[in-house]
């Protein structure tokens, strides 16, 4: 398997509005991709069905060799498995210390007991560079950026075969976006052995250029470019052109 | 500074200003007035119609494994810590009251014996449950919308499905469960601290006597009573729960939603509770 993620002629409408129109591309299994485009572009959207959450209007997806409309719901539920998400706000449970949030998906998918939920949700925590003193602390008592290692340390619980990123860098300090960049390029160099394919979304076109291998430009539904990076950065589409002097 | 002459605008002028202004006004005034209406029927319908998918949904996921037995406890704790108190200061206080306003009554036609058997039985049929399901749909209702439309908009549900994990089920279940049986519980206590304030007030500060008070009681006061108000005090916890849930699933941009959401739940669930009361009074009292 070359191909992580295969999208083939996908389109997706939302009542009269095409918001994904006849899609077709690859993300290459093992590397990072992100997928760049202005906020509206369908970025999100496309995520979505990558994930299964949302079903395509026409067209298919083949995700790790799996043709997505041959599952059904109780399948693709067991098949988001495959996935880490990592959210823009890490969307940790509030409810829960970091620890917990970590310990939640270990709980409710493995067989593992107490001692061993314990021991692997320290390792995971300790992986991101998280202290040991946040480990029992809530998602409110955390800085934005731990928060983040949280809530990689999470995603990565279950040993997913890919990451998704949704803007993992908007709205942070250039400090902060740097160690989130680099957080990004050592997980997926970590997990090489079981080629972690990672996915970013993103309209930060500087900060996640260093990281990526492939960079896809999405434009109204399109794909208007998908190349490895520094060919990305030569390229003459007139938007992308624009995007990168921005 | 620049005064406008109001005398040196000629009739002309102002006519041409009246004109404009209500054609400008009129035509988007009825207008609006008609698509508000029409979007707010229309939207309440629909809503009506998702509330109760949402409903038959959750029978479907309730028996379907895994079942989150502690996540229940949690909830119900959560439901009866939030309420308990207040529960217990108006069950005192409606008794108390209760007490001296039946006293005055029926010491008129010297009944006064009377006053613990008629604001127990309020208490029991209509009192209890109704107020418990005003005080429960304000606090524990008002809160389950609060918390789940919190995890919407801070992406957690996002966070639960992406993990497989059926959202729906593992917010709601628990909670209108807990609700369902959270809600009997606390009328009961209600109506034993109404019954003590009742007794109270009634022994002590009016001087009915004692023993007349509870050989009344007990002559007066069935069972039936009771069940009367521990089935409506189901009914109120499963749809305050059920509103509760569903308006925090409904939730929908950023803290703002969240508010909304939360406002929506304690107006449904109060006004729900009143008229659900009316139709389960209407026909407990054939059966029972
Ligand atoms: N569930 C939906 N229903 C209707 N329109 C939607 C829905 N989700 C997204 N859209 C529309 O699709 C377009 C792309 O949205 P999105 O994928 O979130 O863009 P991006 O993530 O690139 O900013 C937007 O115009 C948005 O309004
Ligand atoms: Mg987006």
């Amino acid at each position: 398997m070359e191909n992580a993620v295969e999208v083939i002629n996908l389109t997706k409408r939302f009542g009269e509005h095409t918001v994904l129109d006849n899609l077709n591309f690859n993300i290459v299994r093992g590397k990072i991709t992100t997928i760049l485009g202005f906020s509206g572009a369908g970025k999100s959207t496309l995520m979505k069905h990558i994930l299964g959450l949302l079903k395509p209007t026409s067209g298919m997806l083949r995700v790790l060799d799996t043709d997505l409309s041959t599952l059904n719901r109780v399948g693709l539920r067991e098949f988001r498995r495959n996935f880490g998400m990592l959210f823009q706000y890490a969307a940790l449970f509030d409810s829960m210390t970091s620890f917990e949030n970590v310990a939640f998906p270990l709980r409710e998918f493995t067989k593992l007991n107490e001692a061993e939920i314990k021991d692997k949700g320290f390792k995971l925590l300790k992986s991101v560079g998280l202290e040991e003193i946040s480990y029992h602390k809530l998602p409110s008592e955390l800085s934005g950026g731990m928060r983040k290692r949280v809530g990689l340390a999470r995603a990565l619980a279950l040993s997913p075969k890919i990451m998704l990123y949704d803007e993992p860098t908007t709205g942070l300090d250039p400090i902060t976006t740097n160690m989130v960049n680099e957080l990004i390029k050592d997980t997926t160099d970590a997990h090489k052995d079981i080629g972690l394919t990672s996915i970013i979304i993103s309209h930060d076109v500087k900060a996640t250029l260093k990281i990526s291998d492939y960079v896809a430009f999405l434009d109204h539904g399109k794909i208007i470019e998908h190349r490895p990076v520094d060919e990305f950065l030569e390229s003459k589409e007139p938007l992308v052109r624009r995007f990168l002097e921005l | 500074m620049h005064y406008i002459n109001i005398f040196s605008l000629n009739w002309y002028n102002i006519y041409f200003m009246e004109q404009s202004i209500a054609s400008a006004r009129k035509p988007n005034f009825l207008k609006k007035i008609v698509q508000s209406f029409g979007s707010f029927v229309i939207d309440d319908i629909k809503g009506l119609g998702d509330f109760a998918l949402f409903t038959i949904k959750f029978f479907y996921w309730s028996v379907k494994p895994p079942f989150r037995v502690k996540l229940g406890f949690d909830q119900l704790f959560f439901i009866g810590n939030k309420s308990v108190f207040i529960v217990c200061l108006t069950g005192a206080f409606t008794g108390m009251v209760m007490a001296y306003q039946m006293y005055y009554g029926s010491k008129l036609i010297s009944m006064d014996t009377f006053v613990g058997p008629i604001v127990s039985m309020s208490l029991a049929r209509e009192l209890s449950p109704v107020l418990t399901g005003l005080i429960v749909a304000g606090r524990a209702g008002a809160a389950m919308a609060a918390q789940i439309g919190t995890m919407k908009v801070t992406e957690q549900i996002d966070a639960l499905e992406v993990m497989g994990v059926d959202a729906n089920q593992y917010l709601a279940v628990p909670r209108i469960l807990a609700g369902t049986i959270a809600l009997p519980i606390l009328t009961i206590i209600h109506g034993f601290v109404g019954n003590l304030g009742s007794y109270l007030i009634g022994t002590k500060v009016l001087g009915i006597d004692e023993v007349m008070y509870f050989s009344k009681l007990s002559q007066l006061m069935f069972l039936e009573d009771f069940f009367q108000g521990i089935i409506k005090a189901f009914f109120f916890g499963f749809i305050i729960a059920c509103i509760g849930t569903y308006h925090g699933f409904s939730v929908s941009g950023g803290a703002e939603g969240v508010g909304k959401g939360t406002n929506l739940a304690v107006v449904w669930g109060m006004i729900t509770v009143l008229v659900v009361d009316f139709f389960l009074t209407s026909f407990l009292v054939h059966i029972l």
